[in-house]
């Protein structure tokens, strides 16, 4: 007999979280890159 | 608008993206110089005419997160973002309005001052949040956000040129570009206001090193600004960003005329690539610092940037135009102390006066640097321009800028040591504590 006072299973929010952080990290990982281009010309410019 | 309480099983890893979202989108006007030199082509503007949307939106920025900030916290995250992106957009988009009818004035009003409220609103909106959500590790947590905002430049730069580039530098053009940013940015901070929740309820609290929330201790916004311990850390952070931003401001010339007289001289594109490597360590300070102040204490980690930093600037003075290594070394801790000094506050400050209100106090608190924004690229410029005009030339040009630069660091290490607990008597009473609560309880958990 299922127990009526048991907690409601909880949505899995890792694919919302991994969403979230790839929204956000997509361009910063396109700002980082384009720096690490820009900076190295310390060294061969 | 009722703050969003999470719902159960929420993760507080959500927080932190919804931030950075805000941040990463509002960074973008350390990149407005990519719109100066098309701006003065196509409307036939001066180089100081084409910096006015910055600088006004600067001054909002400030404004707007001094008066705004009992507003954020009345209201929620969820509400000061939607204000931030309806802001930070419509500026976008009113400015596109001005390029497209040649009217500079409206991208002066767009920009600056309908755009700068996004900026100011957007920069405190997410802190009391994540200090609530991290209550064991608030330094890290403010530090991703507060990155995002050295981040936003780094994505707009580049991104903003080669749009520029595409559609063309004439009116038509930069309109067009004006208007792919507002929309752009208007759906990329979507994002942080349908995901931002405030946590349920009090959560318990490791309080951090030097913490005082075990205590209970919560001190409001206005009662914040009447005790030393504000001023002494308004101080602290006055003269640390303008330590760093003094260097920051002039970082290509400076670097160039430092060893013009020496055999290996620096040309443009190294500069422009020591430049790069600043903003990298101004980001990373921002994430490392702030989060090795979780572990060694608040005040700890600025008695390492005040002391350290000047350090730095002695060393700089100190060796001149004999090592390059030793002056990249040097600038980029600088800069990693400048970046984790912004960082570093809102931690700061909540363990000083709490988490009651601490996003306005936080905002007041950024008076410190529209003050520091002004003095650090003053002082250096002016000597600079003193030296020259007396025939000095090579690292010699900075020299003075530097010792005046390390009597700053020492004021604000002196303003750093002066800082203790808060007096109980600005300490908030437990009732209105509760009523407050009570109040920011919202009807409905959405």
């Amino acid at each position: 007999m299922p127990n009526d006072s048991s907690p409601s299973p909880q949505p899995d929010r890792r694919p919302l979280t991994a969403f979230a952080w790839l929204w956000v990290g997509a361009p910063l990982a396109y700002g980082l890159y384009e720096l690490v281009r820009k900076a190295t010309q310390l060294f061969t410019g | 608008m009722s703050p969003p309480v999470a719902p159960p099983g929420w993760s507080r890893w959500l927080v932190p993206p919804a931030a950075l979202s805000v941040h990463l989108s509002i960074g973008q006007a350390y990149a407005w110089s990519v719109f100066k030199p098309p701006l003065e082509s196509a409307l036939g503007l001066s180089g100081t005419q084409s910096a006015l949307p910055f600088q006004l939106a600067i001054v909002m920025l400030g404004l707007s997160a001094a008066f705004g900030g009992t507003l954020v916290e009345r209201n929620g995250p969820r509400w000061a973002m939607t204000v931030a992106l309806v802001c930070f957009s419509s500026g976008f988009l009113i400015s596109a309005l001005g390029a497209a009818a040649e009217q500079y004035w409206l991208i002066v009003l767009g920009y600056g001052f309908v755009g700068g409220i996004g900026l100011g609103i957007g920069y405190i909106s997410p802190v009391s949040t994540l200090i609530k959500w991290f209550p064991d590790r608030p330094g890290m947590a403010t530090g991703i956000a507060i990155m995002g905002f050295g981040g936003g430049a780094l994505i707009a730069s580049p991104w903003s040129a080669q749009m520029l580039e595409s559609f063309g530098s004439d009116s038509s053009g930069i309109a067009l570009a004006f208007l792919v940013h507002g929309i752009s940015y208007a759906a990329f901070m979507t994002l942080g206001v349908l995901l931002v929740r405030v946590p349920r309820g009090e959560r318990p609290v490791a309080g951090g090193p030097g913490g005082v929330e075990a205590q209970g201790v919560q001190v409001s916004a206005r009662s914040a600004v009447r005790t030393p311990q504000f001023w002494c850390l308004w101080v602290v952070l006055c003269m640390n960003v303008t330590a760093g931003i003094g260097i920051l401001e002039k970082a290509a010339p400076m670097i160039k005329d430092f060893f013009a007289d020496t055999s290996t001289p620096v040309s443009a594109s190294a500069a422009a690539g020591f430049v790069a490597l600043l903003s990298a360590a101004n980001m990373a300070g921002r994430i490392g610092w702030s989060s090795t102040s979780d572990l060694i204490g608040r005040k700890n980690v600025y008695r390492v940037y005040l002391g350290v930093g000047a350090l730095m600037y002695a060393l700089i003075a100190l060796t001149g135009d004999s090592s390059k290594p030793l002056f990249v070394l040097c600038a980029l801790v600088i800069l990693s102390f400048y970046g984790g000094g912004f960082a570093t506050i809102p931690a700061y400050l909540r363990d000083l006066f709490g988490t009651h209100q601490v996003g306005a106090i936080h905002g007041r608190l950024l008076t410190a640097w529209s003050t520091a924004g002004v003095l650090g690229p003053l002082i250096v410029n002016w000597i600079a321009d003193r030296q020259e005009a007396a025939g000095r030339h090579g690292s010699s040009l900075y020299t003075l800028s530097l010792f005046i630069m390390i009597g700053l660091l020492a004021v604000g290490f002196v303003a750093n040591e002066l800082v203790r607990p808060v007096h109980p008597r600005h300490h908030v009473p437990a009732q209105r504590k509760a009523a407050d609560a009570e109040r920011q309880q919202p009807e409905s958990a959405a």
